[in-house]
């Protein structure tokens, strides 16, 4: 069984002409952009949570070429469905930081106005849809809106991320048989980041890749080094083609690693060793990305200040604005359980705000 | 007008609805080629093609999330589940995805699915062709929970399920499949979700039941009547949103409330009327509230006719609370 990896930067920069998309410089400094952004937002997101501005957070960094690169892959109207950990997807997606923010307070600009914890986001507005906290059960989710655009003759590709864990869940499989079987438009977007949690990959499978699930389901996966923009752009780009083109839905395997914990709540070192850490540190996906562009003559030190400055300036903004707005209603607690609210709910409701209490301590 | 069986008149609804909105889509095991094995979709095939009517692999999470996803987009699918007892691979994309795309995402999506599910017992199926478990979904807030128990209302409740902008749990009392028949018009017309209905009228005990229950709920008035016993039997019809009015004015009138399901007792949805009743309508009641349901067993199968509620079982009840 081939375990062959798609790779387009060498660690050291160097890159093969063969297999580089053609990319113009203004979507490589963007996909730059957008990788530094969302690192910023990560780094800062993370110091919030500890300072008690935000109640949890779930970081991504180290995984930032795998987000970046495959969302860039698709096109506007394509359905996303991101897990808890892909502030990526919605980065690239144009999603205002300050909305983002709110949803990570919970305030009453939040989108999901409160009903639901910071990290396990939606917004309609750019195709990405509300996700839930259980592994997997995204998946037949993704495959439906699949079915139901080919059936509507819509030339929409939906794809659905999820970790090296969800391939071992109930509904990993049955969303891959259904997507085989009425051979839908979906990409499988698996980010391999080593850990589900505590459980190294080894112990989550004893297949060689998770990318090579997709041979008994009747379709082609993937393996696509995952600190690698390009690779990761390319690969995704080519399956989104072919999905587009009805020939169906791709398993993408992007090999990365989890450099955070696995969310606030968590301590990596009961299960890891930090120099496995240091390895991976070593492979970071922004350095390789910068490495390839200066070797482009694309990077300098200025665009560096630049682009970080403007990533440090938009996080700022977003945060500054974001706290100004005040916590939502206890009236919007009961809202959107149905599309009117039933005779319970509103006696329920009722009751509580008779109730009178201090509502100054959430 | 004509005689249909309950199944019949949920195959009816189903091609009304089909043919009134292309958006209808079934799907589930055996629906196709083989009509669905109590044959619910039979004919429908070969009048709407396959790409509305759907085989599907042998899973009710693909079935149920796939199902959600064709809600996302805009279709309004109705799948069906062969035996509620087979659906549980599929309740955590009930749990967890249709219950709640709505208030998870404050409103930005729903999913307007409709999952059909013959349920209960009396066809000899041993635990795995006979439970009753609707209070699981009555217990999960953003489901609607509709049981109905005739084919004039199984016709117009699944029509109104299927118009019904949130996620619905049909639940059809497989025993009365064929056993019942009745008038069905034609013509469209659909059953409000939420409402109850007195189905006879009576002044000394109020005796609630859904299903294949109601049945036996008349059956056992019937007896009362012979003995100057005036029962008041309703309905329920649905689970979630209960019509809690019709409720507690029958309590009001009558002051005795017996409460009929063929589910276990502990945990039922009986359970949950009771409560209601005691909250809202405790001054009028008479006597103690009378629970008469299945017992707290996994469904057995020797003695299916004695585990299953019956008039007689009724009747004991009934006498029970008039001489409190």
């Amino acid at each position: 069984m081939s375990v062959e990896m798609l790779q387009v930067i060498r660690a050291e920069g160097t890159y093969d002409t063969t297999l580089e998309p053609s990319l113009p410089e203004s979507d490589l400094k963007k996909l730059y952009e957008a990788m530094i952004l969302l690192r910023t937002l990560d780094v800062r997101a993370l110091s919030l949570q500890r300072q008690g501005r935000i109640g949890f957070y779930i970081q991504c960094i180290g995984q930032e070429a795998s987000q970046i690169g495959s969302a860039y892959a698709f096109e506007p109207n394509d359905w996303l469905f991101p897990s808890y950990r892909d502030a990526g997807v919605a980065i690239v997606r144009g999603l205002a930081l300050k909305t983002l923010f709110c949803h990570l307070m919970g305030n009453s600009q939040d989108v999901m106005k409160g009903h639901q914890m910071p990290n396990h986001w939606g917004y309609r507005s750019i195709n990405l849809v509300s996700l839930a906290a259980p592994i997997g059960v995204h998946i037949p989710v993704a495959v439906g809106v699949a079915l139901a655009a080919k059936m509507r003759g819509d030339r929409i590709v939906t794809g659905v991320y999820f970790g090296d864990g969800a391939t071992s869940s109930n509904d990993f499989h049955a969303g891959m048989n259904f997507a085989g079987v009425f051979h839908t438009p979906t990409i499988f977007f698996c980010q391999n980041n080593q850990y589900a949690i505590s459980l190294p990959v080894s112990k989550q499978t004893k297949a060689q890749t998770l990318a090579s699930k997709a041979r008994a389901y009747g379709f082609e996966g993937v393996r696509v080094d995952g600190n690698d923009v390009l690779a990761v752009y390319k690969a995704v780009k080519e399956a989104v083609v072919k999905a587009r083109n009805g020939g169906g839905p791709t398993v993408i395997e992007a090999i990365t690693y989890r450099i955070g914990a696995h969310s606030t709540a968590d301590d990596p070192k009961r299960y890891r060793v930090e120099r496995e850490v240091e390895e991976w540190r070593k492979r970071d996906p922004i350095d390789r990305f910068r490495l390839y562009l200066q070797r482009k003559g694309i990077w300098s030190e200025d665009l560096e200040a630049k682009v970080r400055q403007q990533a440090d300036g938009i996080v700022s903004d977003a945060i500054r604005e974001a706290e100004k707005i005040p916590p939502p209603t206890l009236e919007t607690m009961f809202e959107d359980v149905y599309s009117e609210m039933s005779w319970n709910l509103k006696e329920q409701l009722k009751e509580l705000l008779s109730e009178q209490r201090d509502v100054t301590k959430r | 007008m004509t005689t249909l069986t309950v199944v019949q008149a949920v195959n009816q609804a189903l091609r009304e609805e089909m043919k009134r909105d292309d958006r209808v889509v079934l799907l589930g095991e055996d629906i196709g080629r083989n009509g669905g094995v109590f044959r619910a979709t039979e004919g429908l095939l070969d009048e709407f093609g396959p790409s509305r009517v759907m085989d599907t692999p042998l899973a009710e999470s693909g079935i149920i999330g796939t199902a959600i996803g064709m809600a996302l987009y805009g279709l309004v699918p109705v799948p069906e589940i062969q035996f509620l007892d087979f659906i549980y691979p599929g309740f955590d994309q009930i749990v967890t995805n249709l219950s709640k795309f709505r208030y998870r995402s404050g409103g930005q999506y729903s999913a307007h699915v409709v999952i059909r599910a013959p349920y209960g017992g009396g066809i000899k199926g041993g635990h795995y062709h006979s439970q009753s478990t609707e209070a699981y979904f009555a217990h999960t807030a953003g489901l609607k929970v509709v049981i109905p128990s005739t084919p004039y209302d199984t016709k117009g409740l699944l029509k109104a399920a299927i118009r019904d902008p949130d996620p619905v749990i049909f639940l059809e009392p497989k025993k009365i499949y064929r056993a019942v028949k009745g008038e069905v018009p034609e013509d469209d017309y659909v059953v409000p979700i939420g409402k109850s209905k007195i189905v006879k009228e009576g002044s000394d005990v109020s005796l609630f039941a859904y299903g294949t229950m109601l049945h036996v709920a008349l059956e056992a008035a019937e007896e009362a009547a012979k003995r100057d016993i005036d029962v008041e039997v309703i309905d329920i019809r649905t689970l979630v949103p209960l019509d809690i009015d019709s409720v507690i004015s029958s309590v009001q009138k009558t002051g005795r409330v017996l409460i009929l399901h063929e589910a276990p007792k502990t945990g039922g949805f009986g359970a949950e009327i009771s409560a209601l009743i005691s909250e809202k309508a405790l001054e009028y009641l008479k006597a103690p509230i009378i629970r008469v349901a299945g017992f707290d067993t996994p469904f057995p199968y020797t003695w299916e006719s004695i585990y299953l509620p019956d008039a007689f079982r009724v009747m004991k009840a009934i006498e029970k609370i008039m001489q409190y």
